[in-house]
């Protein structure tokens, strides 16, 4: 039977950051209590359908899950082990925001069952963060950086790099700093600006410039350069790790295994006992999520059948993302073999006895590779 | 033949046509003169009622010939029958120009009083002069506060030599003079020269449309004989037999007639269907009493300038095969043929009279059949001499055959006449150095210079009118006849894009520009061309040869920095479009170009 992985959305953040176009809503009088109990009924709900599978992991994503009071995390997980076996190596991540009064908090999350953290540090100066938007300063984020390691085995921390006018030297001493700071697991991401964000209109009126892609590609190759070199090479596109420290349950959406999702506008795959493929959605605003829950037991708002071409995308889709790389068994059809050897020619993937994957290169280059090495669905 | 019909006797009618240069008021002229008969009440008058089109009412342009009876008593106390013969005036027209003067004994010359000859008219009075035309000066527009009646017909004596001193002053405008215009219509232009009653019907076919309620319309001047409703009549040329189910006139109204008699002109229905089965300038007689000898007739219309049309839309082809079919249907000079380009996918190679035929043909396939159109760069017809002694015409660059097999190659000449104010003749005379010009007259008659330019046509569709309506602020005027061809180190560019030659783009072009022209493209195209993951090479090459090149840098950096649980759907969603944004795309090599960027690479020659 195939494990299962199981991905909470919760909604709310104290305030907005300008760069992000996540599902995210402030709201200062969150009702706890109806959500615990939307969040358990969905969970049941999906009990009831995928009986006996073994949970893996569970992240607590959103938003700003370590705005949640620790006992409804703990309630979540508790409900998780009645209702479904755990494995004795489970993963529950939380996401966590360096601010103080959160900072505060961690032990008791321990307490709930939070076995790993993600801090969403960003940047480690205080112009930088301000500029992000961030509620805390670099102070507060050492600080939270410090707790977070004594309270967690495992904890990891994102920055968000290639800011408008960072120079590589910039980058190159910060994220040395930030290597020396890592406990095992960073994420960085370049600076991306998303439609519907404030920064989409501040680029777009030329109040900021991004490096241009030529300068985006030398900051990800210094990147992988400094991270290398300090035992922390990248897994994934974005997420770097000591060996055995990569995010477990972070692996299962690269992998394309299956996953629940719960929670305002949060995706699942799950395949059925049939063996059938399901996309799920679930409803995107937060007042609309609790009533369809309410109502039906499950937030589920789109449930479609994925087509052999829909999976066959999206698992090269995600599993090229990862620097081990994919056997190319599965995907035999729907990947133009030709263009392989095109790619192989210039230096952006290897193939070797049915495994490919993608060097840095090629890493780079993704989004224009996809296309290129995917069959249309009509031919494939 | 007996029962004689009653129609009117020859010293009675006056067929006569307009020659005019665009904007110098001859539908409006037409438009009083027809009301000054009672062809039309006041309020039936819609501005330039002969210009039947909306293209036509809107660019002030007469495209069609139109013809319209009127009845006037003169001072003798005699009621006449004119028939007016409406013509167009621009260049790309000369041969329907042509047609109306042939069945016609007299002209009108109507001249701005306000800017005096104009190159059009020039070309189109010499016409009408080789067709044995009486012709009365009329000077137009003289309600005007510039106008100067003066200076305008001593421009006529001089610019064409003309007698002008019985010019008629008017104003088609507000109807001054008018009448005395009826008048020397009646006593300076001839009657029909011959027209014998007692023969056998000879009708010449000026011309005939597709009319959706009478089907094919043939307008008629008739030399001898008659043409009566029920009559079976033979077009000797095209050979076919047909009765006539309708006789009739335009006053500019429809009215049914019994008959038309020598002299007289007018229209015929027969029951046809299509208008390919009419071909202008036959000869129509009585099928059981024929005549002997067919008249001259026309040359055919020949198609000088070509271009291709593409639909944008790829599923639009059948569309605009039918919509030509059409267009055709009014328009026997626009000629069509299927053909498939690897940058457009498929469309038609077409013929057109002119630069300005080509410009309407387009207009009306987008607007009254609501096509987004592709065209590409507009060509003419080359003359290639080969080794072996053959001689091959090429209508399409993208057919040339290999240079090694070629000894020679021919181009189109024209002979140019513009009229220019001074102050912008420095500028011309450039214009047509640099294409390739050579001078053969220059002359003055007041401030303005005439200039007779030879120039290769080739140089002429390649935007050559709008530059010289831009360098003289619009008051150049221009005409031009053919004049042969001639032989010239004339060379084929081909633009390529990873090696691969873009038929689209491809272009005859004279060897002197061709590097030009060639790193002119390479340039709009690198603009033009997206960055992608691969570097893309644009290269302009004659022959093996490469004489321009540029170069689409690779993007070094194209990749989603998060990507969870939740993003699969999204990115998913954008694979898919990609995808089908491939479907729009040409593959050269190893990359995809978006054709956009072949239509503005295109449309170089406009700016």
């Amino acid at each position: 039977m195939l494990p299962l992985s199981i991905y909470f959305h919760w909604p709310f953040c104290a305030s907005k950051c300008p760069y992000c176009d996540f599902n995210v809503h402030v709201n200062d009088a969150v009702d706890i209590a109806r959500w615990r109990a939307a969040y358990l009924s969905a969970l049941r709900h999906y009990a009831r359908g995928y009986v006996g599978r073994k949970v893996t992991s569970i992240f607590f994503g959103g938003g700003t899950p370590s705005l949640m009071p620790p006992d409804l995390a703990a309630d979540i997980i508790a409900e998780v082990r009645t209702l479904w076996p755990v494995d004795d190596d489970v993963e529950i991540t939380l996401e966590a925001n360096p601010t103080s009064s959160e900072r505060q908090k961690f032990a008791a999350f321990k307490q709930a069952g939070i076995n790993r953290l993600s801090l969403g540090v960003q940047a480690l100066n205080d112009a930088d963060l301000s500029f992000l938007g961030r509620a805390h300063d670099a102070g507060q984020a050492l600080a939270a950086i410090e707790t977070a390691k004594s309270v967690f085995d495992r904890f990891s921390f994102d920055l968000i790099y290639a800011r408008p006018d960072q120079s590589l030297k910039a980058w190159e001493e910060e994220l040395k700093r930030a290597a020396e700071l890592a406990a095992g697991h960073l994420s960085l991401y370049q600076l991306t600006v998303e439609r519907n964000t404030p920064f989409y209109l501040k680029h777009a009126r030329g109040e900021f410039y991004l490096p241009e892609d030529g300068m985006a590609a030398d900051f990800y190759m210094l990147t992988q350069d400094i991270l290398g070199a300090a035992g922390l090479p990248a897994y994934e596109v974005s997420n770097h790790a000591a060996p055995g420290h990569e995010s477990r349950h972070n692996l299962v959406y690269w992998h394309y295994g299956d996953y629940l999702g719960i929670g305002p506008g949060a995706h699942g795959r799950i395949t059925s006992h049939n063996k059938v493929r399901y996309a799920t959605r679930d409803h995107y605003a937060p007042e609309k999520w609790l009533q369809w829950v309410e109502e039906r037991g499950a937030g589920a708002h789109e449930m479609e059948v994925l087509s052999d071409w829909d999976q066959g995308a999206e698992g090269l889709m995600m599993g090229l993302r990862l620097y081990q790389g994919i056997n190319i068994a599965p995907f035999r059809q729907f990947i133009d073999l030709k263009a392989i050897d095109r790619l192989a020619s210039e230096g952006w993937l290897c193939y070797d006895e049915g495994h490919l994957k993608l060097t840095p290169d090629g890493m780079l280059r993704l989004n224009m590779i996809l296309p290129y090495l995917i069959k249309d669905e009509t031919d494939a | 033949m007996k029962n004689k019909p009653e129609t009117k006797p020859l010293e009675h009618i006056r067929n006569f046509s307009i020659i005019a240069h665009i904007d110098h008021g001859k539908s409006t002229l037409a438009d009083r003169l027809i009301q000054s008969c009672g062809g039309l009440e006041e309020r039936e008058m819609s501005e330039q009622v002969l210009d039947n089109t909306d293209i036509e009412r809107e660019r002030g342009i007469t495209i069609k010939a139109q013809t319209v009876r009127l009845a006037y008593k003169a001072k003798d106390g005699i009621e006449y029958q004119l028939n007016l013969m409406d013509t167009p005036g621009h260049v790309d027209f000369t041969y329907e120009v042509s047609r109306s003067l042939a069945s016609c004994e007299g002209s009108l010359l109507v001249v701005d009083a306000t800017q005096g000859v104009e190159a059009q008219t020039l070309a189109n009075v010499y016409q009408a002069l080789d067709n044995n035309h009486e012709i009365v000066t009329v000077v137009n527009k003289i309600d005007l506060p510039s106008s100067d009646i003066e200076n305008a017909k001593q421009q006529v004596e001089d610019v064409i030599g003309l007698d002008a001193s019985e010019a008629v002053p008017c104003s088609g405008k507000t109807g001054i003079g008018i009448d005395n215009l009826l008048e020397a219509i009646v006593t300076k232009l001839p009657p029909p020269h011959k027209g014998d009653s007692d023969a056998p019907t000879k009708a010449l076919l000026v011309d005939s449309w597709y009319d959706s309620y009478l089907g094919v319309v043939i307008l008629v001047r008739v030399i001898d004989g008659y043409l009566k409703k029920g009559q079976k009549i033979k077009f000797m040329r095209a050979g076919a037999t047909r009765e006539i189910d309708r006789v009739g006139m335009f006053t500019p109204k429809k009215v049914m007639l019994d008959a038309l008699g020598p002299g007289e002109m007018g229209f015929i229905t027969a029951s046809i269907k299509e208008i390919s089965e009419t071909r202008v300038g036959d000869t129509i007689t009585d099928d059981k009493y024929p005549c002997d000898t067919p008249l001259d007739g026309f040359k055919p219309s020949v198609p000088m300038v070509f271009c291709s049309f593409y639909p944008v839309d790829q599923s639009d082809f059948e569309k605009l095969r039918d919509s030509l079919g059409k267009v055709q249907l009014n328009d026997a000079s626009l000629h069509f043929e299927m053909e498939s380009s690897q940058a457009l996918g498929l469309g038609f190679r077409c013929g057109f009279l002119g630069l300005l035929h080509m410009e309407i043909i387009q207009e009306r396939l987008e607007r009254e059949f609501d096509l987004d159109l592709i065209p590409t760069a507009p060509s003419v017809v080359y003359k290639i001499n080969m080794t072996n002694g053959e001689q091959i015409e090429l209508y399409n660059p993208v057919d040339m055959p290999d240079v090694v097999k070629i000894k020679s190659i021919e181009e189109p000449w024209i002979k140019a006449t513009i009229m220019v104010p001074d102050e912008y003749l420095g500028g011309l005379l450039q214009l047509c150095q640099d294409r390739r010009g050579v001078q053969e007259n220059l002359t003055y008659a007041g401030d303005r210079a005439m200039l007779v330019y030879r120039l290769p046509l080739n140089e002429v569709v390649f935007d050559f009118y709008d530059r010289l309506k831009s360098i003289s602020k619009g008051y150049a005027s221009f005409d031009y006849e053919l004049d042969g061809y001639g032989e010239n180190d004339l060379v084929k560019l081909d633009i390529r894009v990873n090696d691969e030659p873009v038929d689209a783009l491809a272009m005859i072009v004279h060897r002197s520009v061709a590097e030009g022209r060639g790193r002119q493209l390479c340039e709009r195209l690198k603009e033009l061309i997206p960055r992608q993951m691969f570097k893309i090479a644009i290269q302009a090459a004659i022959g093996g040869k490469i004489i321009a090149r540029e170069n689409v840098s690779a993007m070094r950096k194209d990749v989603t920095a998060k990507c969870y649980g939740g993003d699969v759907s999204r990115k998913k969603k954008l694979l898919e479009k990609q995808k089908k944004g491939k479907a729009k795309m040409r593959q050269y090599g190893n990359v995809d170009i978006p054709q956009s960027a072949f239509i503005a690479a295109l449309k170089m020659g406009d700016n």
